[in-house]
């Protein structure tokens, strides 16, 4: 089984909004290594201007998983899990992820390549606010292997 | 608490300059702690078993882990989580974290390109891991306005 080329442009429903808990955000920073006051100190983040800790640059990628999960079981998709590789990923921001966000993440496949016998899919993850306002889009980029 | 470093600005910033450099060492307990913290329970992250069983060597770090750490001393640079607006990379290697002596991945920051229009700056990673870029067009941009 191959990726169906059919899934470029497919855009899927979105995922249930996920709620930014400051303990969670404390908790994936200590796992990257972020040592930053404004990630884990309210006040320290309240005095640089942000209603609650930030997130660290990456965490998009808790919000995002959902709707790769999604991809990943599209019954028509042809993407052997098993086969998958990380190539690339992207965040682009419009403003930082902080405690109290109410995350909903809609995914679109935007490109899909066969270079010998693989195939690389691109997936745009929008993650908007409660409001609808734009926060980030995470861009994933996979491998799937072809059959060897 | 006051902010890590003093704001900067794009004008004080020469192209190819290092602005930070950091070290991490990465034990199987980091692998696990990023497991739990992302959501990502993929077992070749934990079990040299079904890594092998893929052809890998052993257990690797989480590509995504990798990413998140490469990018803290930009952070602290920066002084503040949310200047960092775009960060992106490409997975090129992967970092085989030793159940004894775990890795060590080093992390060098320079200044890639600088927008005074805009005051961002693009910061440009090189991520190493045994000698050997980890990452590929390790790329954050930073506003600095």
């Amino acid at each position: 089984m191959s990726v169906n080329p059919e899934l470029q442009g497919r855009v899927f429903p979105p995922v249930a909004p996920y709620l930014v808990g400051r303990e969670k955000v404390r908790e994936f920073s200590r796992a990257v290594f972020a040592t930053n006051p404004i990630n884990h100190d309210p006040e320290a983040a309240r005095a640089a201007g942000h209603a609650d800790v930030v997130a660290p640059p990456t965490f998009a990628v808790v919000v995002q998983e959902a709707t790769l999960a999604q991809l990943l079981a599209e019954p028509d998709g042809g993407i052997d899990f098993t086969r998958v590789v990380h190539g690339d990923q992207r965040f682009s921001y419009t403003r930082p992820i902080v405690a109290g966000d109410e995350l909903t993440a809609t995914l679109a496949v935007t490109s899909i390549k066969t270079l010998g016998g693989h195939s690389m899919l691109t997936a745009e993850s929008t993650i908007v606010d409660r409001a609808g306002a734009h926060v980030v889009t995470a861009i994933s980029t996979l491998v799937v292997r072809g059959d060897e | 608490m006051t902010p890590t470093s003093p704001i900067r600005s794009v004008a004080d910033l020469t192209l190819g300059s290092v602005v930070a450099e950091a070290s991490f060492s990465l034990t199987r307990d980091s692998l696990v702690r990023y497991a739990g913290a992302s959501g990502d329970f993929n077992p070749i992250h934990y079990r040299d078993d079904v890594a092998q069983s893929v052809g890998l060597s052993g257990v690797l770090a989480h590509g995504m882990l990798t990413m998140g750490l490469a990018v803290q001393p930009v952070v602290d640079w920066a002084g503040d989580p949310a200047r960092v607006i775009d960060f992106q990379v490409r997975f090129t290697r992967p970092v085989f974290v030793d159940a004894t002596v775990g890795a060590v991945v080093m992390v060098v920051a320079k200044v890639g390109a600088l927008e005074p229009e805009t005051g961002i700056a693009r910061i440009d990673l090189t991520v190493t891991f045994n000698g050997a870029t980890v990452l590929g067009k390790a790329q954050a941009r930073v506003n600095l306005a």
